[in-house]
């Protein structure tokens, strides 16, 4: 009898394997399959829970009384959201091809906007800019500095100031040559549901956009 | 000898030795035998304490220890987080599978006599284990801030009151305040924090007791030679590893099917510090010792008896006059054993009821029970009971009762010449 049982593993060895083996690897491959959906839910748990997520709805803001120079500052998703209704003066500027030339990006490039607002004035309305307010450095929150000169030296031409690390932008955010950061500030999507009242977290019905796409936030 | 062929193994083993660690203390371990599925629930405790470890890191980073937010943090936790109602609901239940599993497992050790020598070590650290359960899953419970949080921690703190003298001051002391309130939330939270890994470390020192004489088995007499015993792995290994699969499919049906069977709906109220409800009672596994403090009609004395009853455990390895460990062969042991099984049974009934009428008769005879079961019955019976005779060996006992001796004859053809 134990001449026969010998036989029968040899044969299953020769061919390819024995019923051990069989069971090993179909055991193991299930204890790993467990691991992994014991795990899941773990990993899982620590995403946006469905609160914080439908806290990311699109906010309505009204602009009424915002005065051409200012900037307001409100919150979307957790992050700032800089809202400047841009004076004439400021709007020409932005055209100054002196200026220009010391930018980075100029043109908008890098996907750092949606494609609605890829112009020379990185909005949908030249007078009203909406900007992540989050430097694309290491993300502090740059000042907004609109007046030319002053306390950072006759060269600053108005603009965001990044406290931290020095980074530079103009009135429609576009990032300065020669400074740590990388890429222009992200524009959220937004659309305008009345003259004065912005939408943001929401693109225009006619231009879908994933603001997930974008470079760097 | 080297643990593996492969050169990097080697390399780190030379070094650092786990491997050869994993070998001696698996492979090598050698283990009785004939253990029955009795001898599962230790490994089973195991697994659970990991569950529980696991599941409270991560409910953890979601939960608010704050009187204003601690009841909507976890409501949070149900509705909001990515499974987090399945994180809880298993948190939840696993702390009362913990318990079934280690009481089933100290049962075990009382009917087997594996608290006898040289085990007296091994067993006492199970009972300071018990001890830093109870406590972890008393402040466990005051999380959530319901209503049976916050009365179940005042009426349990208030305990410390009984104490002649310093009760009122440690009492205040406990609370951080003049009641239950955030200062004592949020001790609480960092303890129960705290204390699972403090448990972690007495079962290292669980496992480093048994592995220096073995595993006791329900023959209770020793390993004599190695055709007494098998390696840990494989043998044991996928036995647990069984037995693991057949009580994770009891747990999931809770956690699925049944998840709020063993809590208090009451706990699903907000505390209010304004008003008491109409019972407190605390979670199932504590109901005995709780039956035993209202036994007594006397503050000081029922507080004394309730730690009373789990301190008697570490001294039963001398209450325990009979030299023979397993109740197999103690004839009338083994009838007084399934009366404290009994016994505690009707403790967790009166636990969960009012003290009213005949709960209070069952309470106190209960009670007396419980106490002469360990300080008179254990003492006496060692003395005066006459033992069946042991079997010489653990390996002719499993042969003999296989009914074959065939391979035992087989075995005795061979060794002729």
């Amino acid at each position: 009898m134990a001449e026969s049982a010998h036989s029968q593993t040899a044969d299953a060895h020769a061919a390819g394997g024995t019923r051990r083996d069989f069971l090993v690897i179909t055991g193991n491959a299930l204890l790993g399959i467990g691991a992994v959906a014991a795990a899941w839910p773990l990993i899982s748990s620590m995403n946006p829970a469905r609160d914080v997520l439908a806290a990311g709805a699109p906010i309505d803001v009204d602009l009424s009384s915002l005065q051409p120079g200012q900037q307001i500052l409100v919150l979307w998703r957790s992050r700032p959201i800089f809202i400047v209704h841009r004076t004439p003066a400021e709007l020409k500027k932005l055209q100054d091809p002196q200026d220009i030339s010391l930018l980075r990006d100029p043109d908008s490039n890098v996907l750092q906007q949606p494609p609605y607002v890829k112009n020379w004035h990185r909005s949908i309305k030249p007078e009203y800019l909406v900007l992540v307010g989050i430097c694309t450095h290491l993300g502090c929150i740059p000042e907004f500095m609109p007046q030319p000169g002053g306390s950072l030296g006759p060269a600053w031409l108005g603009g965001y100031f990044c406290p931290c690390h020095g980074s530079r932008y103009d009135l429609s955010g576009r990032v300065f040559s020669g400074v740590p950061a990388p890429y222009n500030l992200p524009v959220p999507p937004h659309h305008f549901v009345s003259g004065t009242t912005v939408r943001i977290g929401e693109n225009p019905t006619t231009s879908p956009f994933d603001f997930d796409s974008i470079e760097q936030i | 000898m080297a643990v593996s062929q492969n050169k990097l193994v080697q390399w780190i083993d030379h070094r650092l030795p786990v491997f050869t660690f994993l070998d001696h203390e698996l492979n090598q371990y050698p283990t009785p035998k004939n253990l029955n599925y009795w001898w599962n629930f230790g490994s089973l405790a195991g697994v659970m304490l990991t569950i529980m470890i696991v599941t409270g890191v991560f409910l953890a980073m979601q939960y608010t220890p704050s009187v204003d937010d601690a009841f909507q943090s976890v409501e949070r936790i149900m509705r909001e987080v990515n499974y987090g109602w399945l994180m809880r609901y298993l948190h939840m239940n696993g702390a009362s599978f913990f318990f079934i599993v280690t009481y089933i497992h100290i049962f075990r050790g009382l009917y087997y006599g594996s608290y006898k020598a040289p085990r007296e070590l091994l067993w006492m650290l199970g009972v300071v284990i018990l001890l830093l359960m109870m406590m972890t899953a008393f402040m466990g419970y005051v999380l959530p801030w319901g209503q049976m949080s916050f009365w179940g921690a005042t009426v349990i703190t208030n305990l410390f009151s009984a104490f002649p003298g310093i009760g009122n001051d440690i009492v205040t002391w406990l609370w951080g305040g003049f009641a239950v309130g955030n200062p004592t939330l949020n001790r609480f939270y960092a303890l129960h924090y705290l204390l699972p890994f403090v448990i972690f470390a007495v079962v290292g020192l669980h496992l480093m007791a048994l592995h220096q004489h073995g595993s006791n088995n329900p023959l209770g007499i020793d390993r004599k030679g190695p055709q007494d015993s098998v390696p840990f792995h494989p043998y044991y290994t996928y036995k647990d590893m069984f037995g693991l699969s057949a009580f994770l499919i009891v747990f999931a049906i809770v956690v699925f099917y049944f998840p709020n069977l063993l809590g208090n709906p009451e706990n699903y109220i907000p505390a209010n510090p304004m008003q008491t409800p109409p019972e407190i009672v605390p979670e199932w596994y504590l109901l005995p010792y709780y039956a035993i403090l209202r036994a007594i009609p006397n503050k000081l004395l029922g507080v004394c008896a309730m730690f009373a009853s789990i301190f008697v455990l570490f001294i039963v390895p001398w209450l325990d006059t009979s030299k023979v460990r397993s109740a197999y062969f103690r004839p009338i042991y083994k009838w007084v054993f399934w009366l404290l099984v009994i016994d505690a049974f009707a403790l967790g009934a009166v636990g969960a009821h009012r003290p009213e009428g005949i709960w209070i008769v069952i309470g106190r005879v209960g009670t007396i029970y419980y106490f002469l079961h360990f300080l008179v019955l254990m003492p006496l019976i060692g003395w005066f009971e006459r033992p069946l005779p042991l079997p010489p060996s653990i390996a002719e006992a499993v042969l003999k009762k296989r009914g074959g001796g065939a391979l035992a004859g087989a075995a005795a053809t061979r060794t002729k010449p």
